[in-house]
């Protein structure tokens, strides 16, 4: 089966058995390899990618959900500068300035997610980062770099602008993954219930 | 979080410019953060099959027949069974007792044994051949508690199921007598459930063959430990054997011994399918099958005078081993030696047995069987403060190890004791720290109780006796034409940031900009053996061996530059210039034990280890008196490290330490039935979450211990001991419960609760 869809800002067609994980084909076909696999049941987040600019697991999503929507993957969060050089996004720059990267197997999920989570609640506290985290496990770091890092970010972003925050969300324990907008046209999230 | 730290005077300040003691951008942390960085299952392997492992099934008994469906298609499929071993039929470590494969004939110690291994172009086609394969087994009657392991109605280890025994005897006094004499004598029994080490990376390796050589690459701890055990079971010379860490996706001590058995299977598999062969565990796998803490159990009897001092400890430790040796041995060292705890107790019997049972091998986890051995001792003077009305913290202080004092095993401290230093800077923080904000709980806002908690403790850092002697550690440091220097060493960065502190303490040595040090690839074929990335040893242990292999090459570059008549104000360029007129230079540097450092296996007497760190925490908890859900309100954590090389790792080493501990104490939970872990998956067997985890305050106390880089101890394992206590002390102070086993889960906590009712309990 054909797809279309949009890939880290690359308009990208795929042939492929509409039932595979969106990871495999991601990781395999696309040899897009950020996207990790640590539990393949949507608990643990280190294959999370944004879908229309939402976390989900991939490793729940089969490919064929794709089709016609906007993808993006750890690999498309650092921006190419004009000299070619690479822009890291802020919460990519955070997580390493603050150590909020140790072994690093679930780094690339936690960027996404918590890029995700900071457009859609900039103004998010630390409890508040705690509960949108809360779908991407980590080991390493007791998440307490982690938070520091975010934190900052946050911390930043409302220094540099001043835009409305997102409808939705708030305080209501439910993680970034949970929280994306049910749109009967979107692609189902592949997260857990 | 705080971070000040409370120097002792002779700890060096230096702002020099490679920073140490500050906190420099990892030097892996743009490849992590951008997916950039290749773990084993990223590496491009175009024309690799996947292998896959076809596991016994039942706890124990005979192999009996293994057959191949004749309906499937085996073209594209290669099966490997014991009898394609060309080499000895064994994972090797301390003993060669257990099978790399089960032959046909032989016996199945527990349930995921593997009997066959089969490899094929896609995982979908390898896992259709597994089932394809028919086992026929025969089941005996199976050991899978430790009450029956002791029982030793089913012989599975010689005569009485004792994989280990361990003694430590202080003193020859009549303890029973001792403790007779005592006027308080708390007796209590602890008991501790399996860990899963939960690296959110699981196992894999690649393995290929060139030629007659058999290379691997992994997620692994210890490159040399691989390579020997694949020496073993290839039968090959040990220059034919290449083994390289992969980026590896954390290890906790689960990458420690399991690698060796997985590498082996790859390299079976690619050898029979003349191709590389990737084989990667699934979650479900790896819960099931790889090591986990082991299950404890300890009586633990204390003797105390009137006054509060401590007279007597009668300390009874069994470890679930598994089914067979592997670590188990070095883990219940660890626990006995660290059983009495940081205190002075004159008269000390500690005996320890590490059982055998047909469940899939217990082994390494951070801590290493100080963490259980820690939760006894330190719900002893929780109870022993309680029992006397004494301050927790005055009776630690009155008890605890100084400088001139020795430990169980007689081991002087001579240097380097955080004991007074750890417990004041606690104090300090508890005394000028805000109330804790109090944590939301569940939805119905039911009652709450809180309590408090407090662990002290310590952890040796290094292998434990004369361990690093045996192991003679080497380094070595090689300039570049580049004007770069090359580290090679062993030592395998798992997350803890080895790569970083390395590179920091090689520019110090040096003088030459971060920028100018490049950590080889951890391959058996390119660095010596540095000993294993364990034990809390990596930066004491081989960063020191960095330290003085570079000063040892700057000092030869600059008789050199004296020799040429030239400037040697840039050892890099220096470097650079050697190399192009007279060819590479390079150290190597082996490991020195410092003098007066000695042990005795046969008496376990003596240096127990170089040197310990030092710690303490306090823990706050809030107790829902309906769901008996618990909030980690304030956790306070004060840990002496000697000298932070990278303040902001040696703070992520803590954090990450405590997390897993408090997940230890309150809700990782891996059940057993027959043999069989009932919980093999993420969803099941959870780990705490950044909403589970509270905002911990770290303190560092630096005591440096002068063999140690620039101070240095270890700082891997330490936060790993204590936080569980803390919260079992935590919930007795809530609850008035004894909780005395881990973990306290709520359903836990609702059967203590039942013997000691809430209306009972103090407010």
């Amino acid at each position: 089966m054909k797809l279309r869809f949009q890939l880290n800002g690359a308009p990208t067609e795929v042939d492929v058995d509409p039932m595979r994980r969106s990871l495999d084909v991601l990781r395999e076909d696309l040899t897009l390899t950020g996207s990790k696999e640590g539990c393949g049941e949507g608990e643990c987040g280190a294959c999370t990618v944004l879908i229309d600019g939402a976390p989900v697991n991939s490793c729940l999503v089969p490919v064929a959900q794709l089709g016609g929507h906007d993808v993006q993957t750890i690999e498309g969060l650092a921006q190419l500068g004009p000299d070619g050089e690479q822009l890291l996004d802020d919460v990519q720059r955070a997580l390493v300035t603050h150590g909020g990267t140790q072994c690093g197997i679930c780094t690339p999920g936690i960027a996404l997610c918590a890029s995700a989570a900071l457009k859609r609640e900039p103004a998010a506290d630390r409890g508040r980062l705690r509960e949108l985290l809360a779908g991407n496990l980590c080991r390493c770091t007791g998440y307490q770099l982690i938070i520091d890092a975010l934190v900052t970010a946050a911390a930043e972003r409302g220094r540099a602008a001043h835009e409305p925050s997102a409808p939705g969300g708030g305080a209501d324990g439910s993680s970034a993954h949970d929280s994306t907008v049910r749109d009967p046209n979107a692609p189902p999230s592949g997260d857990r219930a | 979080m705080s971070s000040a730290s409370t120097g002792t005077g002779n700890s060096s300040r230096s702002s020099d410019s490679t920073g140490i003691g500050d906190s420099p951008d990892r030097v892996d942390g743009v490849p992590k953060v951008t997916g950039a960085a290749l773990y084993v299952d990223d590496l491009p392997a175009p024309d690799a099959w996947h292998g896959a492992t076809l596991r016994s099934e039942i706890p124990h008994g005979r192999f009996v027949a293994l057959e191949r469906d004749p309906d499937f298609d085996w073209s594209d499929v290669v099966v490997v069974t014991a009898s394609d071993i060309g080499g000895r039929n064994t994972v090797a470590l301390l003993i060669e007792d257990q099978p790399a494969l089960v032959p046909v004939g032989g016996t199945i110690m527990h349930r995921e044994e593997a009997l066959a291994l089969v490899a094929a172009p896609t995982r979908a086609r390898a896992r259709a051949a597994l089932k394809a394969l028919r086992v026929t087994t025969e089941a005996l009657p199976a050991v899978t508690t430790l009450d029956a392991a002791f029982a030793a109605d089913v012989k599975l280890h010689g005569s009485d199921n004792v994989l280990k025994q361990l003694e430590i005897h202080r003193d020859d006094a009549d303890i029973e007598a001792v403790l007779a004499g005592c006027a308080h004598v708390i007796d209590s029994t602890y008991e501790t459930g399996a860990q899963e080490q939960m690296y959110i990376e699981p196992q894999g390796v690649l393995a290929e063959w060139r030629g007659d050589t058999c290379r691997v690459v992994g997620s692994l701890q210890c490159p040399y430990y691989v390579h020997k055990a694949l020496v073993i079971l290839l039968g090959l010379p040990e220059d034919q054997v290449v083994v390289t860490q992969a980026v590896t996706g954390g290890g906790f001590g689960g990458k420690e011994e399991y690698p060796s058995m997985i590498a082996g299977h790859a390299a079976l598999l690619a050898k029979a399918a003349k191709r590389p062969v990737k084989l990667i565990y699934d979650r479900a796998e790896d819960i099931a099958a790889t090591t986990k803490r082991h299950p404890s159990r300890v009586r633990h009897r204390l003797g105390l005078d009137t006054n509060g001092q401590l007279v007597a400890a009668d300390i009874d430790v069994a470890l679930d081993g598994g089914a067979y040796v592997t670590l188990s041995p070095v883990v219940l060292s660890r626990a006995i030696l660290h059983a009495s705890g940081p205190y002075r107790i004159p008269h000390v019997r500690i005996v320890g047995r590490a059982m055998a049972t047909n469940t899939p091998p217990h082994g390494a986890f951070r801590g290493f069987g100080a963490p259980q051995t820690t939760f006894a001792y330190e719900r002893q003077m929780q109870k022993a403060a309680r029992l006397l009305g004494v301050d927790a913290f005055a009776l630690r202080r009155q008890n605890m190890l100084r400088v001139g004092d020795s430990t169980a095993t007689g081991q002087v401290l001579s240097e380097s004791v955080g004991s007074q230093e750890v417990l004041d800077r606690l104090e300090d923080a508890l005394a000028q720290a805000a109330p804790p904000v109090p944590a939301r709980l569940g939805s119905l806002r039911s009652p709450v109780r809180r309590g408090r908690g407090l662990a002290f403790y310590f952890h040796g850092s290094g292998f434990t006796g004369s361990g690093e002697e045996r192991l003679a550690g080497r380094v070595s440091v090689a300039c570049l034409a580049s004007g770069d220097f090359e580290v090679r060493s062993s030592s395998t960065d798992i997350g803890q940031g080895m790569l970083t502190i390395f590179t920091q303490i090689a520019a110090q040595a040096l003088d030459v900009p971060a920028s100018r040090i490049k950590l080889s690839e951890p391959s058996t074929e390119r660095v010596p053996d540095s000993g294993p990335t364990v034990a809390s040893r990596t930066c004491m242990i081989v960063g020191k061996l960095v330290e003085r292999a570079c000063t040892a090459l700057a000092q030869r570059l600059r008789d050199f530059a004296t020799e040429s008549s030239l400037d040697a104000s840039d050892l890099s360029v220096l470097a650079a210039q050697h190399v192009a007129q007279r060819g590479e230079l390079s150290e190597t540097c082996e490991h020195e034990s410092p003098p007066g450092v000695q042990w005795s296996d046969e008496t376990y007497t003596g240096a127990a280890y170089p040197v310990f760190g030092w710690a303490a925490c306090l823990v706050d908890v809030a107790v829902d008196e309906d769901t008996h859900e618990v909030t980690v309100e304030r956790c306070l954590h004060a840990v002496d490290v000697g000298r932070a090389i990278h303040r902001r790792i040696v703070e992520g080493q803590i954090e990450g330490g405590t997390l897993q501990a408090l997940g230890w104490a309150l809700l990782e939970s891996v059940p057993y039935e027959d043999g069989r872990v009932l919980n093999p998956s993420m969803t099941d067997c959870i780990i705490p979450t950044s909403a589970d985890a509270p905002d911990m305050e770290t303190l560092l106390v630096e005591v440096p211990y002068a063999h140690g880089p620039h101070g240095a101890k270890g700082v891997g394992e330490i936060p790993m001991d204590g936080p569980a206590a803390a919260v079992a002390g935590a919930l007795e102070d809530a609850l008035g419960i004894a909780a005395d086993e881990l973990p306290l889960l709520p359903e836990v906590l609702e059967h203590l609760l039942a013997d000691a009712p809430l209306d009972e309990a103090p407010a």
